[in-house]
């Protein structure tokens, strides 16, 4: 249904988003961000809290709503169609078939009341227009495909009858159901045990390679991070600080931000060495610095710092907000 | 040879579950099925696990916060098991605790001078009455905040800001202990680095002993002496730093450490990688043999039947104590 809608242009990105500003009532949370995903591709958006990254991605998901957030400019497009721009109707039915999220907690995303095979079966339902019987089997394929064993039992099991790890294959299998061609997973493993993690992870990556899917991969794990990123956009205060492919960003960081974040991490080769600290405390979003807005924690602001900093491209596919990044990278 | 701070020796604690008031429990929670542990002066125990491994059920009976079903802990050499009133008070001073979450572990409706000065009501003979506004001020200093911010409330606060009031608070008695469960894990990565640095430099200036609990491996290699491995409510694995994180010997340690994401995109696809099946089994009905026998790839039939003997690991240096309980090890 995207290649009716106006605007479509198949050479446009997948997803995009575009100059994105979102307040909820005095504070600004998002401030002008923007980026990327292609078919395939792995994007990780790192960020503390209060950064603005899990508030963009509801965003593109429709779950910022008046009164209590508010999207004041920018674009969400997929593949040139702007998602903010099209009537309730058809927006709802794009994003149910092309955009899914995978929640922290899985039951967020599910009915406590309904049984889960019962969920994704009302996807196909409504989306797809199958049988109750039918769609009762694609939902057991579907348990299935995310390794949930006896997926035919288990299918009438509510959502409180699963463990943590299993109830998080549960939000990918409802994720995944009408096979998306982007999945949003926030956080998706930070409530997980490192064990179940691994498990977690690996399967989101086998769906994705099998089935093309763009992953955006919302997380303040570096970890997580460098183990499955292609790309990385960091962000602070509701701004992009810098985007860049993974390995780069890690080798060479082009902003003092992703430099502190990086040095913050323990590692073992500097045991028995304080950890690098980025002192203070991020910005108060209600009272926004005109400046740049990490400028007040970073040891590289100088006085150009005062007027906010342009994203500026400074390699293939990397873009970094910062005046003094040429110092920051050692160039 | 160091002395020992910190003494607990096979320490159960069960948890009665179900039942009703007339009943009996219907079964148990073996939350902690038999931990020794011992914390050396000047030094930090880090203990890692998962959920459900009991870790924060440890912690809690080495504060002195909850009491063993059987086995003994011991501060400063003396048993604290049947110890009540005064005597039981005695003890607590010289080991604090550190919680996890700063913004449940801190009384809303106290400000923060008080919250640091409490401790001073249960043990007046620390400090005179009209010490204590002085203690207290000095205490938010040492830990990094204004003194003058003493009579704000903790919502006024961050939750860096907060974990150090809950740090000053801890220090207020002057302990020689300290047990962490978790102190940074509500945290983000930036402000979890500025705990990290001050607990590092209380630790000298105070004379400290850590117990230090997280699930958090990288950060365990990064401030711990000795490690202790927890698996349903066991420890399987102990040892130096090193003997721990560069030779780990029980699977369950190995599985851990290669399952953990290390920050270095360079390694992707070069590591080895075992992903565990499965779950932790439930601390209800934890397996037979050995606990870990239902997700381990070494398993064979005696691991399924045979509880392995906490022992000291055959590779171990001389003199060295690397511990473990596994049979395939």
């Amino acid at each position: 249904m995207l290649e009716s809608l106006p605007g479509f242009d198949p050479a446009a990105p997948l997803l995009a988003v575009d100059d994105l500003h979102v307040e909820f009532g005095a504070a600004r949370v998002v401030n002008g961000v923007g980026y990327a995903v292609e078919a395939g591709e792995t994007l990780a958006i790192l960020g503390e809290s209060g950064s603005g990254k899990s508030v963009t991605a509801r965003a593109i998901m429709g779950l910022v709503r008046p009164p209590r957030g508010r999207i004041t400019a920018g674009a969400v497009r997929l593949r040139g169609v702007d998602l903010l721009r099209l009537p309730e109707e058809s927006r709802r039915r794009l994003r149910a078939t092309t955009v899914a999220m995978i929640f922290q907690d899985a039951l967020s995303a599910l009915n406590p009341v309904l049984p889960v095979g019962f969920q994704i079966a009302e996807l196909f339902r409504v989306h797809r227009g199958l049988s109750r019987r039918q769609a009762r089997a694609r939902a057991v394929e579907v348990l299935d495909l995310v390794r949930i064993p006896a997926a035919a039992q288990r299918a009438g099991d509510y959502p409180h009858q699963f463990s943590g790890g299993m109830r998080q294959r549960v939000g990918i299998a409802l994720a995944i159901a009408l096979d998306p061609k982007v999945i949003i997973a926030d956080e998706p493993t930070t409530a997980l045990d490192v064990t179940v993690q691994a498990q977690i992870m690996r399967l989101l990556r086998e769906i994705q390679r099998e089935h093309g899917t763009a992953l955006v991969l919302i997380t303040h794990d570096m970890g997580v991070v460098a183990d499955v990123a292609d790309r990385v956009v960091v962000m602070y205060a509701g701004r992009v600080m810098e985007q860049a492919p993974a390995a780069d960003v890690y080798a060479r960081p082009a902003h003092p931000y992703t430099e502190a974040l990086l040095g913050a991490i323990p590692r073992p080769h500097r045991r028995g060495r304080p950890l690098a600290v980025i002192p203070g405390a991020p910005p108060d979003p209600a009272r926004p610095d005109p400046g740049c807005r990490f400028r007040q924690r970073c040891s590289y602001a100088s006085e150009a710092c005062e007027e906010a900093p342009e994203q500026v491209e400074i390699g293939p596919g990397r873009r970094t907000a910062c005046h003094e990044w040429e110092r920051v990278s050692g160039r | 040879m160091t002395e020992t701070v910190l003494e607990a020796r096979d320490v159960v604690r069960h948890f009665p579950i179900g039942g009703g008031v007339l009943r009996g429990p219907a079964a148990h929670v073996r939350a902690v099925d038999g931990v020794s542990l011992e914390l050396r002066e000047g030094e930090t125990l880090g203990i890692v696990g998962e959920s459900g491994c009991g870790k924060s059920t440890m912690a809690r009976i080495l504060a002195g916060l909850d009491r063993p079903t059987s086995g003994e802990v011991r501060v400063l050499g003396r048993p604290i098991s049947g110890l009540r009133g005064r005597a039981m008070r005695r003890v607590r001073r010289d080991v604090q605790m550190v919680f996890q979450d700063p913004y449940t572990s801190l009384d809303p409706r106290m400000s923060v001078g008080d919250t640091v000065r409490e401790p001073f009501l249960v043990h007046p003979d620390l400090a005179p009455r009209g010490e204590r506004d002085r203690r207290a001020r000095e205490l938010l200093e040492i830990v990094g905040l204004n003194p003058d911010h003493a009579g704000r409330y903790p919502h006024e606060f961050s939750g860096g800001q907060r974990q150090r009031i809950g740090i000053a608070r801890a220090l207020a008695l002057r302990p020689r202990i300290l047990v962490c469960d978790e102190p940074t894990s509500a945290l983000d990565v930036s402000v979890q680095a500025q705990i990290v640095n001050l607990l590092d430099r209380l630790k000298e200036e105070f004379r400290l002993a850590y117990v230090f609990i997280s699930h958090d491996l990288g950060l365990v290699q990064h401030v711990a002496d000795r490690v202790s491995v927890m698996y349903l409510g066991r420890v399987i694995e102990s040892g130096t730093q090193d003997d721990v994180y560069d030779r780990a010997a029980h699977p369950y340690t190995q599985a851990l450490l290669s399952a953990a994401p290390r920050p270095d995109p360079g390694l992707r696809g070069e590591r080895e990688e075992i992903v565990l099946e499965g779950e932790p089994p439930s601390p209800a009905a934890p397996p037979s043999g050995c606990h870990f026998h239902t997700r381990c790839w070494k398993a064979d039939a005696r691991c399924a039947v045979e509880p392995p003997e906490f022992r000291r690991h055959e590779g171990a240096r001389p003199g060295g104590t690397h511990l473990v309980s596994c049979h395939r090890a």
